[in-house]
């Protein structure tokens, strides 16, 4: 229901109406458009060439959507150039959009607009040798918006039938290699935005995992006869990538680096190094690197470094305040909170390292059951004076 | 309207001496017991038991921290060591509701606590006086009228985000007849007061502004009479907030069981 709703429906953009609004153009053309792409792949295979032309008047309603759709996708994706190179809304910005982000994103845009042009040239070209009764170009479609094309076009058969043939080949290969291109980029949410809202947290988000190894331990401290269940070794909370769960990490390959999370974020907004998207990308990065270390001396093989402070700060980690706004904020479910609150469990559990007033609350809890130092005895004088 | 109560708070081992049982246990939390502003709240969540008439105790010197800081600063052996503790001591009372004078405590015994064997009816007190409001227990008579005053509410993050629960704090506030005004962060978007995640033992890390600040300028925006919170550490944020922006003496920072309180002359 979460994945219906969040993915595919998208319930969460429409927080911010304008960008969802834009993106549900990209979205919408993207699944539409596919259908034009089955067909495209159909021809190629076989040589045919408006192989549904045969469906008459639904094959025209068809192409017409299409072709509006990718005016429509042209013209978001321009947009959404203008925000981020010109405007340069301060939801792009940050230290953790650095080169390759920030070119990552403007390489999808870009090749999506290519697409977008090779397809209604495309299809202006074809209207053209379908208009001179050309050859294998059989009369198909109706171009609302290619139309509008035609005039840029020469009129000779053989160079029309050039730059058909190469848009579509253009636009062919284009979707191969931006398939392939895909899991390199946070483009990736496309795919991954599905798994990631289904595995995602539907507790209340104040609720915070109870671990089950420290069970284990306090149980048998509290009462000797506890037997505890087969222990699980391992470390207490997150050093590194390896430490975290499968759905931190499909969380980190998910964040599409939107920086809705960023811009809500309070220690974020107050100037704080705390950047929830950082936290996601420093998690992606760090697991890429990993993985190519596993690749090149197999496992166990130890770089000296780790998500704690090579990526993420020991000052970042200890400015959240566990408010949730990023996750809430989120449009398709990722966590950071859960990533800082495992590295935190990481600094006390296992090396005993936080800043000195928190290990003093730490230790007053201890003392005497409150964050401060008071006295147990008078935890009721509230009632007895004023 | 004194500050002293005029009966007595009963607690759990008193009423079990008498062989009776509450209704309701008043989980009253450190900051609570033990933060001057703090027990101010307490009390009128006391007062208004009273008022109402729900056969109510507290834990006293029994009750410990929930363990809820130590959790958020990732000590989870601390945790659950208070959490185990403080469960063997309200299952030993045999426990089945709960009412909260903090949206921490609340979250942690609502949530966290079942994992542990913990398991009860709990609510935070800005809903058991929605409750009691809807069962026309409670209203808004024979006190302080709060007609027309303008009046914003700062969400907590565990109650609001955390937890869901946006509506029965205003629904608390509705009855007034003042002038509610959200701030432009509101509900599931509201900013933090910058307390939680054990942020309130701490001195901020570095940064351009204190959260409580940047908070506060968008509470004065509405140009309040009265800032709203549910919640102690909100509480200790907002007043320092409104002190440092020189507001104390047109803004006043209350808690919603403190304007019922008011609002019902108790």
């Amino acid at each position: 229901m979460t994945m219906l709703r969040v993915a595919l429906g998208q319930t969460k953009m429409f927080f911010r109406p304008i960008p969802a609004g834009l993106h549900l153009v990209v979205y919408v053309g993207f699944v539409i458009i596919n259908l034009e792409v089955l067909e495209i792949m159909i021809d190629g295979i076989f040589g045919t060439h408006r192989v549904f032309g045969g469906l008459g008047s639904l094959y025209n309603f068809l192409i017409v959507s299409f072709e509006i759709l990718a005016l429509g996708v042209w013209l978001a994706c321009a947009i959404f150039l203008i925000r981020r190179n010109i405007i340069r809304l301060k939801r792009f910005r940050g230290v953790e959009m650095t080169n390759w982000p920030k070119s990552d994103a403007n390489y999808i845009l870009i090749t999506e607009i290519l697409l977008m042009t090779a397809f209604l040239l495309m299809n202006a070209a074809d209207a053209k040798l379908q208009a001179l009764a050309s050859d294998h170009y059989i009369t198909a479609g109706a171009f609302p918006v290619s139309q509008y094309l035609q005039n840029l076009l020469p009129n000779t058969e053989a160079s029309l039938i050039t730059i058909e043939r190469s848009c579509w080949w253009f636009h062919i290969i284009g979707i191969f290699t931006f398939l392939n291109y895909l899991p390199y980029s946070k483009h990736f949410h496309i795919l991954f935005a599905f798994p990631n809202t289904y595995f995602s947290n539907l507790e209340p988000k104040g609720e915070f995992t109870n671990m089950a190894n420290v069970t284990n331990e306090v149980k048998a401290m509290l009462d000797p006869s506890f037997i505890p269940e087969e222990a699980e070794a391992g470390r207490f909370g997150a050093k590194d990538v390896n430490d975290l769960t499968w759905v931190n990490l499909m969380n980190a390959y998910t964040c599409t680096e939107c920086g809705r999370c960023t811009s809500v974020c309070p220690a974020n907004i107050t100037g704080k190094v705390l950047s929830p998207r950082k936290i996601m990308m420093d998690t992606r990065d760090r697991l890429e690197e990993v993985g190519k270390n596993i690749d090149k001396t197999g496992s166990g093989f130890d770089d000296g470094k780790s998500l704690i402070d090579t990526y993420i700060s020991r000052e970042e980690i200890w400015a959240c305040t566990s408010c949730n706004a990023c996750t809430e904020a989120c449009p398709i479910n990722i966590d950071p909170l859960a990533i800082i609150t495992e590295l935190r469990r990481y600094a006390v559990m296992e090396e005993s390292q936080s800043p000195p007033s928190i290990s003093a609350m730490l230790g007053n809890i201890e003392n005497n059951g409150a964050p401060w130092k008071y006295s147990p005895a008078d935890r009721l004088n509230w009632a007895k004076e004023n | 309207m004194s500050e002293q109560l005029n009966f007595e708070v009963p607690t759990m081992a008193e009423l079990i001496a008498k062989g009776e049982e509450p209704e309701i246990l008043f989980w009253v939390g450190c900051a609570g017991s033990y933060d001057e502003r703090a027990q101010k709240t307490t009390r009128d969540i006391c007062k208004i038991l009273h008022h109402v008439g729900i056969k109510y105790a507290v834990l006293g010197t029994e009750e410990s921290c929930t363990g809820d800081p130590a959790k958020r600063a990732g000590n989870e052996f601390l945790f659950q060591m208070q959490a185990m503790t403080n469960i063997e001591v309200l299952n030993s009372y045999n426990i089945k509701k709960i009412v909260t004078g903090c949206p921490h405590c609340f979250n942690t015994i609502k949530n966290e606590y079942p994992g542990l064997g913990g398991t009860y009816e709990i609510i935070h007190h800005t809903q058991l006086i929605q409750q009691l409001i809807d069962e026309g227990k409670l209203k808004a008579e024979g006190g302080e009228s709060f007609k027309g005053k303008k009046i914003t509410y700062h969400d907590p993050c565990y109650l609001g985000r955390g937890n869901g629960i946006y509506e029965a704090p205003r629904a608390a506030l509705e009855i007034l007849d003042a002038q509610l005004v959200e701030m432009k962060r509101c509900k599931s978007n509201g900013l933090c007061c910058g307390a939680g995640g054990a942020q309130m033992f701490k001195e901020p890390e570095k940064g351009n502004k204190d959260i409580n600040i940047e908070r506060i300028e968008e509470a004065l925006e509405t140009q309040p009479q009265i800032i709203a919170a549910g919640c102690p550490f909100c509480m200790t944020m907002l007043r320092d907030g409104v002190k440092l922006k020189d507001q104390d003496q047109n803004v006043q920072v209350l808690d919603i069981a403190e304007i019922t309180a008011r609002a019902n002359g108790l």
